[in-house]
């Protein structure tokens, strides 16, 4: 279970509390919804959660264990602009390698193409290279997938296909799922469970 | 003017072409000079003061030396002198800009302001300064320009690592287990690597153009080396004389060697660059 107890963070050591004392867990095999409108701190919990910062008050915790570093993170973070989460000069082959080669079915799973492998990230589309940065993500170490606004900049169309794979995968493979969005509808078609600390009661 | 229609290559190709011409002109410089010997330095005086012709295409100068071999011989000085002094220059930037980069904020305050202050000082003040100080000579101007021409490839560098450090990709190698080591060498480098190429590479004309202004000034090389700047500077007395041929030859040949450095840096960062190397 992926369980985070009383966290708060802020950005500067005088500024205001984006989040405080909050609670979450999210058990393996669960898809939990965190909508929100923007400004509000979401995807700074999302980075607080997979550890690229640490919260200043309150733990987070894998199984009962805390974070590692330096070690395969099994919290995995997707972001909202696949083509700043890719190094520019790096071809598809080397970045989806980065951690572990991916399996040829979860290439197949994704649709995504062999004749993109010798091509630079600038040269896919926002969908694709979402798709590589999905397959990147799912190592077979992976527990959890935070995805913060995985979609957001994607067409209908796209957005429901690699939702599909990704349930099918995340049910596959027992994987918990964190989905963020400002986009309620979607996340009410998607999650059971929502968590509403960033809805602001009317 | 239409480029395309007179060579029909892709653009890769044309800058490929581009940068091994700009590399055949430095050679020949360089084997010019050489298979000159000492022709530029001894003199002739039944040949003095003539126009360019076929077997003389610089012409001649008052002690009937011919001004080809002295221009060839002052621009392999200028291309050594700026080859150095830029070569130094780039290592300090990449030093101080990396520090500043990876060391902290005090190390890096420390090393902003050295650069506020050596960009707000006039740069011809302190190469004159400098190369004063070292007693001029050839040492002198390539420590005068080695030592005042570092600060905006720092800065470059220093930006392109700090960009570069919370850079979603770069903190996503980190959570996906990779060491600092991996991140530096397969992250960090091929990006530093193409901005230090391209700023030394643009380094070399401001050093030979600055190297050349010295000597012309009278604070670098004796007047007894055929440089550029000396070359120059000689000439001015003679202007008024009706012997244009001895500025001309020598400021166009330094003009286009100076471009063609321009051009090299240009055509090697597209090369280098993701976005324009396949077009």
């Amino acid at each position: 279970m992926l369980e985070a107890k009383k966290v708060a963070f802020r950005y500067a050591t005088d500024g205001p509390w984006l989040f405080q004392g909050l609670d979450i867990d999210i058990k393996p095999g669960e898809i939990v919804g965190l909508p929100g409108s923007s400004g509000k701190g979401k995807s700074t919990l999302a980075k607080t959660l997979a550890g690229y910062m640490k919260p200043h008050q309150g733990s987070i915790r894998i199984d009962g264990h805390p974070l590692q570093q330096k070690a395969f993170n099994p919290v995995q973070l997707l972001f909202q602009h696949p083509e700043l989460a890719v190094n520019p000069r790096w071809k598809i082959k080397k970045l989806l390698a980065e951690a572990a080669a991916p399996s040829s079915d979860l290439l197949t799973e994704l649709s995504i193409d062999e004749s993109w492998m010798e091509r630079y990230p600038h040269e896919l589309s926002g969908g694709e290279l979402q798709r590589v940065c999905l397959a990147r993500a799912l190592h077979p170490k992976t527990q959890y997938l935070l995805c913060d606004e995985m979609t957001s900049m994607l067409d209908a169309l796209t957005q429901a296909i690699i939702w599909k794979a990704v349930l099918g995968i995340a049910k596959k493979r027992n994987l918990g799922l964190l989905v963020i969005s400002h986009d309620s509808a979607l996340i009410s078609s998607l999650c059971r469970r929502t968590l509403d600390y960033f809805i602001q009661p009317v | 003017m239409n480029v395309h229609a007179l060579l029909p290559m892709d653009r890769r190709s044309r800058t490929i072409a581009v940068i091994l011409g700009c590399l055949a002109l430095f050679a020949c410089v360089f084997t010019g000079a050489w298979l000159y010997g000492d022709r530029g330095e001894v003199t002739a005086l039944t040949l003095r003061k003539l126009p360019p012709s076929l077997q003389y295409p610089f012409g001649t100068d008052w002690l009937g030396r011919d001004m080809l071999a002295r221009t060839l011989k002052g621009l392999r000085i200028s291309l050594r002198v700026g080859l150095t002094a830029a070569g130094c220059s780039a290592g300090i930037a990449l030093l101080l800009g990396l520090c500043a980069a990876t060391l902290g904020r005090a190390v890096d305050a420390v090393i902003t302001w050295l650069v506020d202050i050596a960009m707000a000082t006039p740069h011809l003040v302190l190469l004159i300064l400098i190369s004063f100080a070292c007693g001029g000579g050839e040492k002198g101007v390539i420590i005068a320009v080695a030592a005042s021409h570092w600060p905006s490839l720092t800065r470059v560098i220093r930006a392109e690592v700090l960009a570069l450090r919370s850079s979603e990709y770069i903190q996503l190698s980190r959570q996906l287990g990779k060491r600092p080591l991996y991140i530096a060498r397969h992250h960090m480098l091929p990006h530093v690597l193409p901005q230090f190429m391209v700023g030394l590479l643009l380094l070399f004309p401001h050093a030979i153009l600055h190297a050349a202004a010295l000597t012309f000034l009278g604070f670098g090389m004796s007047p007894h080396t055929p440089a550029i700047g000396a070359l120059l500077a000689e000439s001015m007395r003679y202007l008024s004389m009706g012997l244009w041929w001895l500025a001309v030859a020598p400021g166009l040949t330094l003009v286009i060697t100076v471009k063609a450095f321009d051009i090299l840096g240009g055509n090697v960062r597209a090369l280098l660059d993701p976005k324009t190397c396949r077009e």
